[in-house]
């Protein structure tokens, strides 16, 4: 099977520390998998690349089937491209409506003028309520966003990024601050979102993982120190030292 | 599922229109051109050249209230629209008054003689008598026509490209334009820049072809010509920013990074807005100099850009109604305070001069607005709309 999304060798230093060391991590179209490893791992890092906000000092990061390297891409080009990000603190636009958040996301031609001259179609307002429906703020589409719970921010966010359907999908820490129901909440949206894409979650929290019910990664200084099933990984003795003992 | 007219889903911009309808026929009615003679004819004048500055402050509170961009150098563009237009003025007026005299002679002048004339009257002020090669289509009001958009259209689009190609954001975006725009004006006040270095250019009040028609009526048309620049830019403005591209807009200025990831061009869009201000504020600046009578390269100083900030702050960003409710309220104050209407205030050791210290005034009302209103006087309309409503 090809993987979806191949990084290989890739290495960063910032300021002489670092951050990422001869990484290598692959994972395959309609994945679920979880990235653990504790503070200073290179976790973010390790995002920041795959979505070209970081351009690392050797290795390649290759996508899709045309085996495209992300490396020469824009970050607008690689989002089109199909991978999406959810960042650690919920950013939506808090100033404009959910409606107006979701709209902003859903898939459609992103050039300025096509936006200037596109009218609102019944479709897409049927894809946004089904959307809203999905990620529970069916009856908060034209509440702004900067009025909504910590726990429903993170929601619309993750609802934005289902809108823009990419293939891939990143979520860091989607659960942190989040209260026990609305993790349970947010393990099922997880879980479904990977049924049509991949999705690889950067997550602190050990049972939160555990309910993900993937293949997990740990990363360790920079680089993959061990993966496989979380029961693997939880009794594998060196990260039990590095992450699991502290 | 079909949804209202554009108009009756933004009350705002109906109500705005309306008002400035009624204002307008209010001053014609009142005008001394058609009307009872109420207002004089140079306060027409002002009033017109307020309309110009309330349409160069939406274009600022798009690329600023809108958008996130602090630029300090739309003035820059709303000079050189000025200029543009006041070539072919000055070219064509020039032109009649050359002819004129040379036809008192026995031999009728060649077409290289007027030309020849013309290049005498305009630059014999310093020291020239060869017409530049950029006045090349000075004779043509088409073709400058077009360079009132194109000029500082393609300025804009050139220093927007390089600007936020690099990624130049916030202070240093600010600082950026205001070079750009210092440049601009001292390379305008040399002598050999091919416009009339200091002086600039002058007489543009009289309008070639219309010298019979008076300056009453020649105001009023331009009075009406700002009115309906500035109701069709509002109505443009406002559309564009009604809809997902607004939201877009909007989205950069509170978070770039996000809607980088969302995947939208952050950068084309900047270029966009910048583009399409930089080109409504030029054609305010040739609505204005006309009125105004006189272009000159200290109007492009830095200065002018940065009360174009200011009017937009006191007015409320982020609304279109505050960006013109700033602009015509501190420019029209400016204009009683330095025009030696505003009484001196006689403290017995000390008369307070308002010439002097209108600018002391502006300063203190700015940061009393950026302390205890932060959204503007348009804020406080808004305030206001939402309490009765």
């Amino acid at each position: 099977m090809s993987a979806l999304l191949e990084v290989s060798g890739v290495s960063v230093s910032f300021d002489g520390f670092r951050a990422i060391n001869n990484l290598s991590f692959s994972i395959g179209e309609g994945e679920l998998r979880a990235v653990i490893g504790p503070n200073g791992a290179g976790k973010t890092t390790f995002m920041d690349i795959v979505t070209g906000k970081t351009r690392p000092d050797e290795g390649t990061v290759i996508w899709g089937e045309r085996s495209q390297s992300l490396l020469k891409m824009s970050e607008s080009a690689i989002a089109r491209a199909g991978v999406g990000r959810k960042f650690q603190r919920p950013t939506v636009f808090e100033d404009q409506t959910v409606f107006e958040n979701l709209a902003m996301a859903l898939k459609k031609d992103r050039g300025p003028f096509a936006v200037l001259f596109s009218n609102r179609s019944a479709e897409d307002e049927a894809a946004i309520e089904r959307l809203a429906e999905e990620i529970g703020l069916a009856d908060q589409l034209p509440r702004t966003a900067g009025e909504l719970a910590h726990g429903q921010k993170q929601w619309l966010e993750i609802g934005m990024l289902l809108a823009q359907e990419p293939r891939l999908l990143l979520v860091d820490e989607p659960a942190a601050g989040m209260t026990p129901e609305e993790r349970d909440k947010t393990v099922a949206i997880l879980r479904e979102a990977a049924k049509s894409r991949a999705v690889v979650v950067v997550e602190h929290d050990m049972e939160f993982v555990r309910n993900l019910d993937c293949k997990v990664t740990v990363l360790h200084e920079g680089s993959v120190l061990a993966e496989g099933t979380i029961d693997h990984v939880t009794s594998d003795p060196v990260v039990v030292e590095v992450y699991l003992g502290r | 599922m079909t949804r209202a007219p554009f108009i009756l889903r933004h009350p705002s911009t109906l109500v705005f229109l309306a008002i400035l309808a009624t204002f307008t026929v209010g001053v014609t009615v009142l005008s001394e051109a058609v009307g009872l003679g109420v207002i004089s004819t140079s306060f027409v004048k002002t009033l017109g050249m307020t309309l110009c500055f309330c349409l160069i402050a939406i274009a600022m509170d798009i690329v600023w209230g809108y958008c996130g961009i602090l630029s300090l150098g739309h003035f820059a563009f709303f000079g050189l629209g000025g200029y543009m237009i006041g070539m072919w003025l000055m070219y064509a007026r020039t032109e009649t008054v050359v002819i004129d005299a040379l036809s008192a002679e026995a031999i009728p002048p060649t077409d290289a003689e007027i030309v020849a004339g013309i290049g005498n009257q305009i630059f014999g002020v310093v020291g020239g008598s060869e017409l530049p090669a950029i006045w090349a289509f000075a004779h043509s009001l088409p073709i400058q026509l077009a360079l009132v958009v194109l000029v500082p259209g393609l300025l804009a689009l050139l220093f927007g490209w390089l600007a936020f190609r690099s990624r130049v954001t916030g202070v240093y975006l600010s600082i950026l334009t205001q070079a750009m725009t210092l440049a601009l004006a001292l390379y305008l006040f040399q002598n050999d820049s091919g416009l009339r270095g200091n002086n600039g250019l002058s007489g543009l009040q009289n309008i070639p072809g219309f010298e019979g028609a008076g300056q009453d009526n020649v105001s009023l048309a331009f009075f009406w010509a700002s009115a309906g620049m500035l109701a069709l830019c509002y109505l443009m403005f406002a559309w564009m920013m009604s809809g997902k591209f607004g939201s877009v807009i909007r989205g950069i200025r509170d978070d770039e990074a996000r809607v980088r990831f969302l995947g939208y061009n952050v950068e084309g869009y900047k270029l966009v807005i910048f583009t399409i201000t930089a080109i409504i504020s030029a054609i305010a600046g040739a609505l204005y100099y006309p009125q105004a009578g006189i272009v000159n390269p200290a109007e492009i100083a830095p200065i002018a850009s940065i009360y174009l900030a200011v009017w937009v702050a006191i007015g409320g960003r982020g609304r279109l109604y505050g960006a013109v409710i700033g602009a015509a309220l501190v420019s029209l104050a400016s204009s009683w305070f330095t025009g030696g209407q505003a009484p001196d205030i006689p403290l017995g050791f000390y008369t307070i001069s308002w010439v002097d210290w209108w600018q002391v005034l502006l300063g203190l009302g700015f940061v009393l607005v950026t302390l205890y209103a932060p959204k503007g006087v348009g804020g406080l309309v808004d305030k206001l709309v939402r309490k009765s409503a």
